[in-house]
């Protein structure tokens, strides 16, 4: 049976009616990565014999009658940036190659809680910084839909297992695009939530005012259940916010009438790829013909938002990664005859060159002199792309973007960093503005996955879930398996 | 440019990085190049707006001051380098 095709929901329905066991399930899905992992290069870390301890206990609890949650038995997936006791969690960095945690991160722990499965940890771009998980010490995860391209980034591997049937659920973290971008490459959905909607606690810090957790699945009506899970307040995280947390599953209604969805045109200018721009076209369309409303508005401070991102990114990173000195945890060069030159030499060899840019163009930013110039000045142009949202959703309910303005490209590594940073340009301006944002399968482009973004209101996941859900009720995209071409 | 080799040296410095001599020059050069395309900001005159650190209305977050258990010495130890004495162990700080 091809279990690991399935949705969670789907699945969950199977579980209860007892179709199906746990063990029977996690199984399945273990061979499907023995069959696909060594093409794919997903995962960091497996954890197979953990995981099918927990199945065996959930498959008690169903036979003893008890009510299991709706992610109880089903196996799913973690970037491995998010902190998990006693399973190595390394930001696919030499850096933390051998870290064991010591705790766990909060959303781990409502996980647990809900007697989930945890299958293994996914490969990121180091430390969560890149757009293709090329910048991994682990090597690159190839995308499903052909093994020459790059699955997008930096939850590239989260991306790729729920492609290419490696998990049914996973975890991502997006703090410029790095759940939307790889979802759009590879045909899944992904969510970044509303800022402080999910806390960030045991998500190793990459840019704290941006960092959000998500889930990357199948389809909408997982996203809405991991996410139903997952939010909610903590006292660990001062910034996670003291809200209620909707039923998002409730909000997954197949109607748009009425619905206002404003087109940012500067998101359809120069730098779309005509055949991105002829799927969005055609989804608008249908949109339309469901009854939503479509009107067009202006985002005017969006050409900014990629530099302003890439100066406040890596000043918080830069000071986020200071705490990598070799002395409490992570890599130490054991040569080094004092302490100053140890931290130096740890840091040199423990992480990567992309890393290494951030933090020194953080370092340089933040520095006197320079500080004005760069950093103060990227925080008031962060206001005015802010307001630009405030302004745009008083003519709209939520609006409509590609997600990027490209499909999958080759794992070639010819690129240089700051052509590759212009590519983030459609979901950067939305963590600058910690509003919520949907990738959502679109149609295809020369056999590719097109991912067309939905952007929401603070705190209002609920109208993009709906129109999400809306759009792939009426379409067959999210069906359709990657078929693991190429090479 | 922006930055010479030296001015990357320097900042390397204070990241507590280095950089190999044979990426230097074009370590330099990718950074000159971000930093001249930062320039396209100074078309925006951003006189008297509020700059943006964080989105949320939040400032401090209080709680009741009550004890919980914290982390043993044994499990903060446990991902260390290097150990002596219960204690986190490296080299010689001071000449």
């Amino acid at each position: 049976m091809d279990l690991y095709k399935s949705t969670a929901h789907e699945l969950h329905e199977k579980l209860v009616k007892k179709e199906i066991s746990s063990v029977e399930l996690t199984n399945n899905v273990y061979d499907r990565i023995a069959e696909v992992e060594k093409d794919v290069k997903a995962y960091v870390t497996l954890d197979k014999e953990n995981a099918l301890a927990q199945a065996a206990k959930v498959d008690k609890m169903i036979a003893a009658g008890e009510a299991i949650a709706p992610l109880a038995g089903i196996p799913g997936a973690i970037k491995d940036n998010i902190s998990t006791k006693g399973l190595r969690t390394t930001c696919s960095s030499k850096m933390l190659e051998n870290l064991n945690p010591i705790y766990d991160a909060h959303v781990i722990k409502k996980l647990r809680a809900d007697e989930t499965i945890f299958l293994g940890k996914t490969n990121l771009d180091e430390f969560a910084m890149g757009s293709t998980t090329e910048t991994s010490y682990f090597g690159t995860t190839h995308n499903p839909w052909n093994l020459d391209l790059v699955p997008g980034g930096s939850s590239g591997g989260s991306a790729a297992t729920i492609a290419a049937g490696e998990a049914i659920w996973s975890l991502g973290s997006d703090t410029g695009g790095s759940i939307r971008q790889p979802a759009s490459f590879t045909g899944c959905v992904g969510i970044k939530p509303t800022y402080g909607r999910v806390s960030r606690y045991g998500c190793v810090a990459f840019a704290s005012s941006l960092d959000q957790i998500g889930p990357i699945t199948r389809d909408v009506t997982d996203a809405a259940t991991v996410l139903n899970t997952i939010c909610g307040v903590d006292p660990h995280d001062s910034t996670s916010l003291p809200v209620d947390v909707p039923d998002f599953t409730k909000a997954l209604k197949q109607d748009v009438k009425g619905l206002k969805i404003g087109l940012p045109k500067e998101y359809f200018g120069a730098g779309l790829d005509p055949k991105v721009d002829a799927v969005l076209k055609k989804a608008i369309a249908d949109y339309e013909a469901m009854g939503a409303e479509i009107v067009e508005v202006s985002l005017p401070h969006t050409e900014y938002a990629v530099i302003t991102y890439y100066i406040i990114a890596p000043a918080e990173a830069s000071a986020n990664l200071a705490r990598f000195d070799g002395v409490r945890y992570g890599y130490r060069n054991m040569k080094a005859t004092s302490a100053p030159e140890m931290t130096t030499a740890s840091r040199t060899e423990g992480f990567g060159s992309e890393v290494k840019r951030r933090i020194m163009l953080g370092t340089y930013v933040l520095s006197s002199g320079y500080y004005d110039a760069y950093y103060l000045k990227a925080m008031q142009v962060r206001t005015l792309i802010r307001k630009d949202f405030e302004e745009a959703f008083k003519q709209c309910d939520l609006l409509l973007t590609p997600t990027s303005p490209v499909v999958a490209y080759p794992i070639d590594g010819k690129m240089d960093p700051l052509a590759i940073y212009m590519l983030d340009v459609c979901t950067i301006p939305v963590n600058l503005a910690g509003l919520p944002g949907i990738s959502v399968p679109a149609g295809f482009a020369d056999g590719l996955p097109v991912g067309m973004q939905l952007i929401g209101k603070l705190l209002d996941e609920e109208t993009i879930l709906r129109a999400a859900y809306t759009f792939e009720q009426a379409h067959d995209y999210h069906k359709v398996m990657a078929p693991l071409g190429g090479k | 440019m922006k930055v010479t080799t030296k001015d990357v040296e320097y900042i390397a410095q204070l990241s507590r990085l280095t950089i190999p001599e044979s990426e230097m020059e074009k370590f330099t050069e990718q950074f000159n190049q971000i930093l001249n395309y930062a320039d396209i900001l100074n078309e925006l005159d951003t006189k008297g707006i509020e700059p943006t650190a964080h989105v949320l209305p939040l400032s401090n977050v209080l709680r009741e001051d009550i004890a919980v258990e914290g982390v043993s010495q044994e499990v903060a130890l446990s991902n260390a380098p290097a150990v002596h004495d219960g204690g986190f162990k490296v080299p010689r700080v001071i000449e």
